[in-house]
């Protein structure tokens, strides 16, 4: 299969800050590939040395085929980006914006109604209405459908859910799942764990590093240690004595449980029952489950930090 | 030019929603035309004079009579001791004071000389020469006039003279308002092009458009004209309305032609809009390009000759106002509008203003970068 998009040894240093270092990457034709990675981890910088906004220190980047130094101009004809900031132009209606953004890509809106058809007409009601008197789904659905006006090949979401309340979130990864169809190779980045598991492949970044490339249960089998979902009256003081165990994981917080992975193989519920029952701890639940992708990725982290410290 | 067509239109549609702008485009230039044409005067008039007669005789009368009636001069008060003068002085109810000493009559009848004392502050060099220059017409004319007919006099016949007769051409009345509005109309002008189009692109900057538009196919030179384009609009638009005013309202002369005030601002224009962008590509937020905008605007309208000759500033001052764009405007405007200057006339400030529009519009199309480090 065709690579839509390749990226070999990127480093891009801002000042002090090396926000990518050596980062290798190869996302194949209709794909729909995630980058996961929190606040910081170098998400934007890949994206906007993709869409030819930024040049890299070192490394080459060939999006479509095309080299992005070189061919350039001819990527962006080819890509839609959507920024992690809403940025169309707030003082000009719903309509507006679409056909500027039609206009200036030399395409009308008319031209690739029927792409966009399935999420403009959510729009439709509201095209009189200014972009910066949106809601923010209705925002991002605006962003989305403007950075899709001119067909493009290649997608690139720089965080589109980011701040979206949870129904908007699911309908716009709905959204995607339909462009897919359309054979568009879609790139998206998020600092989401849970959609993670809705793209095809996923890459981790971390410190501008890219940890892991795999689908979503290829990562999770990198997930080997037994997994525990554990519960007690008192959550901090849980944690505490938890990382004190001397066959301790990766131990953290899970919504209202905390997540504990053993470092040993084979290991009973009882027996970590039996470390837990000589603290003070009441109401005490421990139950086996099998890894989620945020596992896997805590877990990374982890072995990551380690490695950088010995 | 499909594309061109559709950012003008888009930057229309911006610049008339925007509630803000609409009134700074309009409105503010309407009343600095009607204010700064009226408040910018270089008149002196009813300056406030305390009088202090020692000598009260009908002579002295009569002498303080030439000043109350020359219309130049408002009589505020009077006083007796030169230590009550001074209060008045520094209270500011006068900036004249006129001290005619005791035997004032007697001396003249005798036919000697009498002195009288003028005390102006001087605080404002300009007014006190202004009215230094009256006091000394004032009595010149009574020396020439009164003292002849005196039974004393020495002077039977009048001496002959030389008599200056001066007349003012191009303002034969020395109106203010006729010199000042064409000078205030480039400042309009250059205020709304340059802030207009400093902040523009800046803003697309701030609000990140400028990375949507950035990753489009559009050309450079598309986007540029697309920015600068409708500023250009405006700001010709702003000039006829001035214009228009200056005739209507100021009754300004307009001697020379329209359409060479149209050629020279629409090249002026061009320097204007090529400093804004400039700025514009410098600056991250519309704060900086704001300050740096403003700074710009002040040193060039001090330096243009607007409110003081440039021939009585210091000579490193006079060559740096030539590469003051405001000046070469203000200079041509004047000319064309009171003198009615060809366009042979002003060919060098013409010239200079040309080689601006270049150099300004190269250097901020250069420095504008679809693409960042």
């Amino acid at each position: 299969m065709k690579s839509a998009v390749l990226v070999e040894g990127v480093t891009k240093k801002f000042k002090t800050v090396t926000a990518l270092s050596n980062v290798s990457l190869k996302i194949s034709e209709g794909e729909l590939f995630g980058i996961i990675g929190a606040d910081g981890a170098g998400k934007t910088t890949l994206f906007r040395i993709l869409c030819t906004l930024m040049l890299a220190d070192e490394g080459r980047a060939e999006v479509l085929g095309l080299d992005s130094l070189k061919d350039y101009r001819g990527i962006r004809s080819r890509i839609g980006y959507m920024p992690g900031r809403f940025s169309l132009y707030t003082d000009l209606s719903v309509e507006e914006n679409l056909k500027f953004f039609a206009t200036v890509f030399n395409t009308t809106v008319e031209e690739n109604y029927e792409l966009i058809a399935d999420i403009y007409t959510q729009l439709e009601p509201f095209k009189k209405r200014m972009a910066g008197q949106l809601s923010g789904g209705m925002k991002q659905k605006l962003a989305l459908c403007c950075a899709l006006i001119h067909r493009p090949d290649l997608l690139l979401l720089d965080e589109p859910t980011t701040g979206v309340d949870a129904v908007s979130r699911r309908e716009f990864w709905q959204m995607l799942g339909r462009l897919k169809e359309q054979e568009i190779t879609i790139l998206v980045s998020t600092p989401y764990m849970d959609e993670a598991s809705l793209c095809d492949r996923v890459a981790f970044l971390q410190d501008g590093t890219i940890l892991a490339v795999d689908t979503p249960a290829g990562i999770t089998g990198l997930f080997t240690a037994p997994l525990f979902a554990v519960r007690a009256n008192d959550k901090h003081k849980l944690l505490t004595h938890l990382r004190s165990y001397p066959h301790a994981g990766s131990v953290y917080a899970f919504g209202s449980t905390v997540h504990y992975a053993d470092s040993r193989s084979s290991i009973s519920t009882e027996e970590i029952e039996a470390y837990l029952l000589d603290s003070e701890l009441q109401d005490i639940k421990i139950e086996k489950i099998e890894p989620g992708i945020e596992d896997t990725f805590m877990a990374l982290m982890k072995t990551d930090k380690e490695n950088l410290h010995e | 030019m499909r594309v061109i067509g559709f950012l003008l239109q888009k930057e229309f549609l911006q610049i008339f929603r925007n509630k803000g702008m609409l009134p700074i485009i309009f409105i503010m230039p309407l009343i600095q035309l009607v204010i700064l044409s009226n408040a910018a005067t270089f008149d002196v008039r009813n300056v406030p004079f305390n009088l202090q007669d020692l000598d009260r005789t009908s002579l002295s009368e009569n002498l303080s009579e030439q000043f109350t009636g020359s219309g130049y001069f408002q009589l505020t008060g009077e006083s007796s001791t030169s230590s009550q003068a001074l209060d008045v002085l520094v209270g500011r109810n006068a900036d004249l004071v006129l001290v005619i000493p005791e035997g004032f009559e007697k001396e003249l009848m005798r036919g000697g000389s009498a002195k009288v004392q003028l005390i102006i502050n001087a605080e404002d060099g300009f007014s006190a020469g202004v009215i230094q220059g009256y006091t000394n017409d004032i009595i010149t004319a009574f020396n020439r006039d009164l003292i002849p007919q005196l039974p004393g006099s020495a002077v039977a016949a009048p001496q002959p003279d030389i008599i200056v007769r001066s007349s003012a051409w191009y303002n034969p009345e020395l109106v203010y308002v006729d010199y000042m509005v064409p000078g205030i109309l480039v400042i309009l002008v250059t205020l709304v092009g340059l802030f207009l189009s400093g902040m523009n692109v800046v803003r697309e900057k701030e609000i990140g458009t400028i990375d949507q538009i950035n990753v489009t196919p559009m050309r450079r030179y598309q986007f540029i004209t697309g920015k600068l384009l409708p500023f250009w609009i405006i700001g010709l638009g702003e000039l006829t309305l001035g214009l228009i005013i200056a005739r209507v309202a100021f009754h300004v002369p307009m001697l020379g032609s329209y359409w060479l005030i149209y050629l020279v601002a629409g090249i002026y224009m061009l320097v204007v809009l090529g400093m804004g962008l400039l700025i514009s590509t410098l600056t991250d937020s519309q704060q900086q390009a704001m300050f740096i905008a403003w700074f710009f605007m002040v040193i060039f309208t001090l330096m243009s000759g607007l409110f003081t000759a440039i021939e009585s500033m210091p000579h490193w001052a006079q060559n740096m106002t030539l590469a003051n764009p405001v000046r070469h405007f203000v200079d041509i405007m004047r000319r064309v509008m009171l003198k009615g200057s060809g366009i042979r006339e002003i060919a060098v400030p013409l010239a200079i203003l040309t080689a601006d529009a270049a150099l300004l519009i190269t250097l901020a199309v250069n420095r504008y970068r679809k693409v960042s480090d």
